[in-house]
């Protein structure tokens, strides 16, 4: 035969992987500083197709890496960073050793650092790009922030974090972009929507952390460097784009009315004046004075047809969101000081409601609880003493409910120590198929701006005192109602299950239901029959397909289930305690 | 270096004066010895310090090797070389000391050897074992010298001939574990060489128990190991253990807290210690400090030397995208796969969700049981009645932090998601509708057997169908009444009955057990039976008889009355009989792996019997005549092999991909072929297309029993252990180009499923687009 024989695992796949640890002998550098460097520049190991011909024929579980990153990471000047780091600390401790206080000294003035600059502009060319995936930045950094000045991380960094989520705070209140808001079990969701892009971020609650053991603190440092120096340009972007002083400042005017009150409170500026930003009370200034807001309208195009029809959905979205963006415009707002103040007051602010709070809880409260223009009090306690006539007290969820909803609720729901509606998540979209909370449908038709039905239902339960009989057919239509509405779902879905002769459903008796029926089930048995000539392949996809369907509709009755029976005993409970009244 | 010839010769010369078993560490102990015995060297020694050092290292050497040779000699010893190199060690150290001390006692007068005046040392050294310190001798010299204090203050003048290092050394051996020498009868060698033998004496338990008890001075008796002699402590020594137990000097006299006298004073004294007038660059400036400092002004005036500039802290931002460059998205932009972004809370996350999405009670005990990674949900759905209840999230660290480790070390993947619409998956088929004529409905049940119906076959002319049972009997019936005509017992369980294909015959044949028996059922046509009865009686034996596998039997009287014409008695069990399309041949299958007697073709005109095939190729399952032309085919388990038998050879072999074929059916058109098999499928071949299956159909969830074509429709029927029966439309076209058409047009039911088996056999009416099953359930049924 001739030629050279090939020897294995020298061409193909096995020569565009490298292990970790062979790439980390490549760079030269300790597993902690790979592990940065993968951080900071963003490499994340890849899975290779066929692992063991990767792997040189063994299959120990191994983590494998471009090649081709690898190289790349070669190049970076940060690299040579961390060595200068690590003779640094050697230095150092050397130092210590010999007690060269002197020294010691020296070597910490000359502590050698890094920029992330150029890696930031490396990894997010554009600035879209960065916008796109600050969603991590920001919870963490809101998660920074909450730190307690101790121990776990450099302050300076808890600081950093604190003033890059206050400025990103101001950001959105200043150009009103938030959209979404969602009080969970872990903490509030926010989604704002910038320049376009959709940007959702968690924030914990503000309590001091338990601090667990088996979190390596060092990664999220790592990360949260590379975080705030994003974030950090990203906000200087942002503030560029509204024509605003970066870092913020307080507009004159309010800097002003704000200086004459606290000033004594506070022994520095510098600090203050984070407190005031974070008050989120006060507008920013501005670069270029400029009106408020001009109202940008879209420009109208010559369009036909389809085009047509773009536009104008387009159009009626672009008013829904101007009127969204002014749905607490006018309103008053003053939070008690058992409501967490931070995010209420930055919701109502993107919103364009004027919120004050107690002079001793906070530096920036605008007016007093005795103000008698107060249209809202955002109280969370279950009674309140002294209660003015001419302002609404309501609880917090009615503030996130609302602008979810994108319209004011009505209050009635969300008065002082009345059992709140459940709070429904936002990001919940239902396709059709899956299960709708009745509080979803309600909420809807309110904001099809039908009648407000709870009414009606109420009046209903007081006439069901006088007559059982009204109750009884009530329950059963509701009841006939569900029933229709599973089969209907069940009709619209399981076309595939077979339907087996002899049952006669109640609505499709007589001779024209027989007939419907008749075709039904020979539709029915051709598509049974069309399906046993399936390919194998095909017939795998469509039974899986099939499957999930089958499982969504099961959790759907399922929960649905659960809703009636819990109606079911809440009802129950209803009546019992009405009797025992009587 | 004259020192080291003497110590070595020393140690020659007292090597061979010693006992052998204990030379060697004597030998060494010669060493430590060595100052003592000779005092004159050491004395020497002090003199010059250093090659004092050496010799003694060399000393300690020559010892070593001086154990390396005796090892031969000794074997008791050898585990304790080791040991001994230790001990080597540590004697280095203690040469050194003892050097040192040897030094200084050079500096004394007195040569401390007399016999005389040993008690009070012996005793210090006697209380030192007592104590029970494993202490070197020599270690000590300090603790000795203050005993020897002791023994000063007891005796006056004793001071003055007593030295530092004076011991009462009466045995020579050492400081070795005196177990050693336990198994001989001295304990030692006296300073002369002499053996110190022990006391014979032998203090058991007992006796010290006693003198426990009895003597007064016990507890002040110390056992003294080295000369084996117990010996009774002083007042005063016994004074000084205490005072030593008590961490106190052992001298009483010395005073411990003196005054001290500082040797500066704070007192400022007019004089100075000394006189010495200063210097005088001590107030001239410093010509090399003059010169730094001038060249650091001048590097200062020049600009070379900047104040350090205060380091920034905070970091800086600016709009660092100010210039997008549309070149800077390289190719690895483009490869890149953005993390996916954290999943949105539903509802089941609110802090005050809707009731139906908070966990029941069984619900939630199941979540707990669950692993961490199984779980649908990573936390558990809480209701809090309001926001100022809701408590911090304990794992809001912990999922940040995988969040970040997902980031970073998961690898990422771009995954190609099928958004397939399920019924675009559907294959598009004519519609049944279109393919009609085939059976729909189940219209008669032909009942009367009492055990499941093995097989059935219909006439030519489609009025009359037989049907064999495992309860013993064939039965005839009417196709379009369902009426039972006969009823004939046999001797056996039926396993195949085949009605002659040629309309001109009227016969069956059935087989049981290994009997095939050829039946006239006179049904029908008078004709055709009269004629059916004289084919069989006008046979004129052959004059050569010639030696069959078969017996050939022509029934006679009440058989032939009841319809039996010939019986065909086969070696072994036959399972079925097949006809050939003209009617003449016959074709019997007997199961048997080991011979290759499976298969007989017999013709009925001539009563002859052929073996055709040689070699046994597998357990045959069923056989079949080609429609046409003279093919046999043989289906073993998982081949169907096609012979040509005029030319005796093998034409094709056909691989079903089956486990087990069951059954087998040929198209009429001769170029087709179905095969049912027991893992459910039915393979479809079109013989012209390659030997391989041209589809395989799996319709049936449990085996297949029977396949058949029909004769004149393009369909065909399978049924299966599941109990129904599936018509298949099977269009077979003329023009080879084109593929057979194979639609599934009905599913029918109807067989109740007995003992796991559904449907045992189907056959099609031979001229209408109808199909019978027989089944376990012991029924026949007509679908059409």
């Amino acid at each position: 035969m001739g030629g050279l024989q090939k020897k294995k695992y020298e061409r193909g796949s096995a020569t565009n992987y490298i292990t970790r640890n062979k790439a980390r002998k490549k760079l030269q550098l300790s597993l902690a500083d790979f592990r940065r460097l993968c951080i900071l520049k963003g490499i994340y190991p890849h899975e290779p197709k066929h692992k063991k011909k990767v792997n040189k024929g063994s299959t120990a579980p191994r983590t494998f890496y471009l090649l081709k990153d690898i190289r790349f990471l070669l190049h970076e000047p940060i690299v040579r960073k961390f060595r200068e780091y690590k003779v640094f600390v050697r230095k150092l401790r050397k130092a210590y050793g010999k007690a060269e206080w002197t020294g010691v000294e020296r070597l910490r003035d000359n502590k050698p650092g890094y920029k992330l600059d150029h890696i930031i502009k490396e990894r997010y060319p554009t600035f879209i790009d960065a916008l796109r995936d600050i969603d991590d930045a920001l919870s963490m950094c809101f998660l920074f922030s909450t730190f307690a000045r101790t121990g776990k991380c450099h302050v300076q960094t808890i600081m950093l974090c604190r003033r890059l989520t206050v400025e990103w705070m101001n950001y959105l209140v200043t150009s009103r972009s938030l959209r979404k808001v969602f009080i969970s079990i872990k903490g509030i969701y926010y989604q704002a929507e910038v320049l376009g892009q959709l940007i959702t971020w968690l924030v914990p609650y503000q309590f001091a952390h338990d601090h667990p053991t088996d979190v390596d603190y060092r990664v999220m440092a790592t990360f949260t460097e590379m975080y705030t120096t994003l974030f950090g340009f990203i906000n200087f972007r942002l503030y560029q784009t509204l024509n605003l002083v970066y870092p913020p400042k307080l507009d004159s005017k309010s800097e002003s009315e704000l200086k004459a009150e606290h000033e004594e409170d506070y022994a520095m500026d510098s600090e203050s004046y984070l407190e005031k930003l974070s008050a989120l009370s006060a507008s920013l200034a501005r670069v270029v004075a400029t009106a408020e807001e001009e109202e940008n309208q879209l420009d109208q195009f010559p369009a036909e047809g389809e085009d047509l029809e773009n536009m104008e959905a387009r159009e009626k979205e672009q008013k829904e969101q101007e009127a969204q963006n002014r749905l607490f415009e006018g309103l008053k707002f003053f939070l008690n000081r058992e409501v967490p103040r931070e995010s209420l007051a930055f919701i109502l602010r993107c919103f364009g409601a004027e919120v004050s709070w107690d002079k001793s809880l906070c530096i920036g409260g605008t007016y007093d609880v005795t103000d008698e223009t107060i249209t809202h009090q955002i109280v969370d306690r279950p009674d309140i003493d002294k209660q003015y006539i001419n302002r609404y007290y309501i609880q917090p969820q009615w503030v996130f409910d609302s602008v979810n909803a994108k319209m004011c609720l009505p209050v009635e729901d969300y008065f002082l120590g009345v059992t709140l509606p459940p709070h429904l998540s936002p990001f919940v979209e239902e396709k059709d198929g899956d299960y709708v909370p009745p509080e979803k449908l309600k909420l809807i038709a309110l904001q099809r701006g039908e009648k407000h039905v709870q009414d009606d239902e109420e009046e209903d339960d007081d006439d069901d005192e006088e007559d059982n009989d009204e109750v009884d057919d009530e329950d059963l239509t509701e009841e006939k109602n569900l029933k229709k509405m599973e089969d209907q779902r069940s009709q619209g879905k399981t076309l595939a299950v077979k339907v087996t002769p002899g049952k006669v459903k109640p609505w499709e008796t007589g001779s024209m239901g027989n007939k419907v029926r008749l075709e039904q089930e020979e539709k029915a048995e051709e598509k049974r029959l069309a399906i046993m000539m399936m390919k194998k392949k095909e017939k795998y996809l469509y039974d899986k397909i099939m499957f999930g369907k089958k499982r969504t509709t099961r959790e759907a009755n399922k929960l649905a289930a659960k809703r009636k029976a819990h109606e079911d005993t809440s009802k129950a409970e209803k009546k019992q305690k009405k009797a025992k009244k009587q | 270096m004259p020192t080291v010839t003497l110590e070595s010769q020393k140690n020659g010369t007292m090597n061979k004066a010693k006992v052998k078993s204990a030379k060697k560490r004597v030998a060494e102990e010669d060493n430590d010895q060595l100052p003592i015995f000779d005092k004159d060297v050491t004395e020497k020694a002090g003199e010059e310090g250093d090659e004092d050092l050496s010799d003694s290292e060399e000393s300690v050497f020559s010892g070593l090797e001086d154990s390396g040779s005796d090892i031969d000699e000794e074997e008791e010893d050898d585990g304790d070389d080791e040991e001994e190199d230790e001990d080597d060690a540590a004697l280095m150290l203690d040469e050194n000391l003892k050097n040192n001390s040897g030094a200084e006692t050079s500096a004394e007068p007195a040569e401390p050897k007399q016999q005389g005046k040993k008690t009070a040392s012996k005793e210090t050294r006697k209380m030192k074992k007592g104590k029970g310190g494993a202490i070197d001798g020599r270690g000590e010299k300090g603790l000795t010298t203050t005993f020897q204090g002791l023994a000063t203050a007891q005796q006056g003048d004793e001071y003055e001939h007593d030295t530092s290092d004076e011991e009462d050394i009466r045995n020579t051996v050492g400081n070795v574990p005196m177990e050693w020498y336990q198994d001989y009868p001295h304990i030692g060698y006296n300073l002369d060489g002499k053996k110190i033998f022990k006391p014979i004496r032998s203090k058991d338990e007992l006796d010290e128990f006693l003198d426990k008890m009895e003597n007064p001075d016990y507890w002040r008796t110390v056992h003294d190991k080295t000369t084996a002699s117990d010996i009774r402590l002083t007042d005063e020594q016994v004074d000084l253990v205490h005072r030593l137990q008590k961490g106190q000097f052992g001298d009483v006299n010395f005073n411990e807290y003196e005054s001290s006298v500082d040797f500066f004073t704070n007192e400022v004294m007019i004089h100075p210690v000394t006189n010495r007038p200063q210097d005088k660059r001590s107030f001239i400036p410093s010509l090399i400090e003059k010169e730094k400092v001038s060249k650091l002004v001048h590097a200062i005036k020049m600009g070379w030397i900047k104040p350090r500039k205060p380091k920034e802290r905070t970091p800086q931002y600016y709009d660092l995208w100010a210039k997008e460059d549309p070149n800077a998205i390289l190719g690895r932009h483009k490869m890149h796969v953005p993390a996916p972004k954290m999943r949105l809370p539903g509802h089941e996350e609110s802090y005050n969700p809707p009731p139906e999405y908070l966990l029941t009670e069984e619900e939630r005990l199941a979540w707990e049981q669950q692993d961490a990674e199984d779980r649908k949900l990573p936390f558990l759905p809480q209701k809090h009645s309001c926001l100022r209840a809701v408590p911090a999230f304990s794992r809001f660290i912990h999922e940040r932090f995988e969040r970040c480790l997902d980031l970073y070390l998961c690898p990422r993947q771009r995954k190609m998601r099928v958004n397939v619409n399920p019924e675009d998956l559907i294959p598009k088929l004519p519609k049944p509708k279109d393919l009609q004529p085939f059976p729909t409905t189940m219209s008669l049940v032909y009942r009367g057997h009492t055990s499941l119906v093995r097989s059935i076959s219909a006439c030519p002319t489609g009025q009359w169908l037989v049907s064999g049972s495992d309860d013993f009997t064939v039965r005839f019936w009417e196709v379009n009444t369902g009426r039972c005509m006969k009823t004939l017992e046999v001797g056996g369980a039926v396993k195949s009955v085949a009605w002659n294909p040629n309309p001109a015959v009227c016969l069956v044949a059935v087989c049981f057990e290994s009997t095939v028996l050829l039946l006239n059922p006179s049904l029908g046509d008078r004709l055709v039976v009269s004629s059916t009865d004289q084919l069989i009686t006008s046979y004129e034996p052959p004059e050569e008889d010639k030696e069959q596998a078969v017996t050939w039997a022509l029934s006679e009287g009440p058989e032939h009355n009841k319809g039996h014409r010939l019986t065909l008695t086969h070696p072994k069990a036959v399972k079925q009989v097949v006809w050939h399309g003209k009617g003449d041949y016959l074709s019997s299958v007997m199961p048997d792996n080991t011979s290759n007697l499976q298969v007989l073709i017999h013709q009925v005109s001539k009563r002859r019997t052929q073996n055709p095939f040689r070699k046994n190729k597998g357990l045959v399952q069923c056989v079949s005549f080609h429609p046409l032309r003279p093919y046999f085919f043989v289906a073993t388990q998982r081949y169907v092999r096609i012979y040509n038998l005029i030319k005796q050879e093998l034409t094709k072999k056909l691989m079903t991909n089956c486990k087990w074929i069951s059954s087998m059916a040929i198209h009429p058109g001769g170029d087709n072929l179905i095969c049912g098999s027991y893992d459910c499928r039915l393979a479809w071949f079109d013989l012209d297309l390659s030997t391989k299956p041209y589809k395989m159909l799996r319709h049936h969830k449990k085996a297949l029993r029977g396949v058949a074509y029909h004769r004149n429709y393009p369909l065909f029927a399978s049924g299966a252990d599941d109990g129904s029966v599936i018509v298949c439309h099977g269009m077979v076209y003329n023009d080879l180009l084109q593929n057979p058409l194979i639609v599934p047009v009905k599913v029918l039911k109807g067989h109740q499923i007995t003992q796991d088996l559904g449907v045992l056999d189907v056959t099609f009416h031979p001229t209408q687009p109808w199909v019978f099953s027989s089944g376990a359930d012991t029924t026949i049924r007509l679908f059409t």
